[in-house]
């Protein structure tokens, strides 16, 4: 079976995050009052092969485990659908 | 003669300055492509700065499964003398050689200038040269080198005094400071047994008066007394 995962990688809470923090300040500028907390990460996306899905969700987290997130710095979650 | 390694990943820019400067301080230094498996003997590896696979994805996170990097990983664990400059310390971090990691700058801008930073371990391969405490004004040219890790990871790296370079920051001049934001203003760490070193100055970039400074060729003279690999 195919499935499709999405993963979604964010830097830690606790770290600073100055892309989310410039993005912040551009949108309080722009009139956007009440705007808080803004963070940046990243979304992947990727078609996987797997006999069920669970299986297909351990591939991913193996996947984001040993390259798509890094464990120092970033979250991660997985969302997997059939194809 | 020490035989030194420097390792060219796609993406390197800093490979024949390190090839350079490793010659000039004595050493005899070959150039090994990242997709050989043998450093060829050497008894040092230097991954240079650049930036590898585009700094696709986190910088160094793809160039830590180049094949290379397993010989590497064999050297290092053997006791061998390995130093990440720049990008090689990026990629030290992403291959678990080093912990930690580095984040984008605080400030979002690419910085590009000299800093002063101070030598606070000299019990390495690559600083045996200097003496404790010495200021030194090395070139800086980094979009991610905000140095994050845990608080007790911060705690350890000081207590066992593992912290190699250290940026200036009570320096009155114009260009002191921290200038990523790293935490406890860190600039280089070691390992556990101080022979793998990432920096994230560029000490091959200053290695001749002629051109400015030679403050950084003392990390090259270092090495002329790192251990000798043994190779079976």
């Amino acid at each position: 079976m195919s499935f499709r995962v999405r993963v979604r990688v964010m830097p830690r809470a606790a770290l600073l995050d100055p892309q989310g923090q410039a993005v912040e300040n551009a949108l309080v500028s722009l009139g956007f009052a009440g705007t808080g907390d803004v963070r940046i990460g990243r979304a992947i996306e990727l078609d996987v092969a797997a006999t069920s899905r669970d299986a297909a969700v351990a591939r991913a987290k193996e996947m984001c485990d040993r390259l798509l997130a890094n464990p120092v710095t970033e979250d991660y979650t997985v969302e997997v659908e059939t194809r | 003669m020490r035989k030194v390694a420097v390792v060219r990943f796609p993406g390197s820019n800093s490979e024949m300055d390190a090839m350079r400067a490793a010659e000039m301080a004595g050493a005899d230094a070959v150039l090994v492509w990242h997709r050989d498996t043998s450093l060829g003997r050497a008894d040092v590896v230097v991954l240079p700065g650049g930036f590898s696979y585009g700094d696709y994805l986190r910088s160094g996170a793809i160039a830590r499964f180049s094949p290379i990097m397993a010989a590497v990983q064999r050297h290092a664990a053997a006791g061998g003398a390995v130093l990440g400059i720049c990008n090689g310390f990026q990629i030290l971090c992403e291959a678990h050689l080093l912990p930690g990691a580095l984040m984008r700058n605080a400030g979002l801008t690419f910085v590009s200038r000299r800093v002063p930073v101070t030598v606070e371990r000299t019990t390495t391969p690559f600083t045996s040269a200097y003496e404790r405490g010495t200021a030194l004004s090395l070139p800086v040219a980094h979009g991610d080198g905000r140095y994050v890790a845990a608080p007790e990871v911060l705690a350890t790296l000081e207590a066992d005094a593992r912290v190699v370079l250290r940026y200036t920051t009570d320096d009155p001049g114009a260009d002191s400071g921290n200038p990523n934001g790293s935490a406890h203003n860190i600039a280089g760490i070691c390992s556990a047994d101080g022979n793998i070193v990432g920096i994230m100055p560029h000490p091959e970039r200053a290695i001749d008066r002629e051109i400015g400074s030679d403050d950084g060729l003392g990390f090259f003279r270092s090495l002329l007394a790192a251990p000798v690999a043994v190779h079976a």
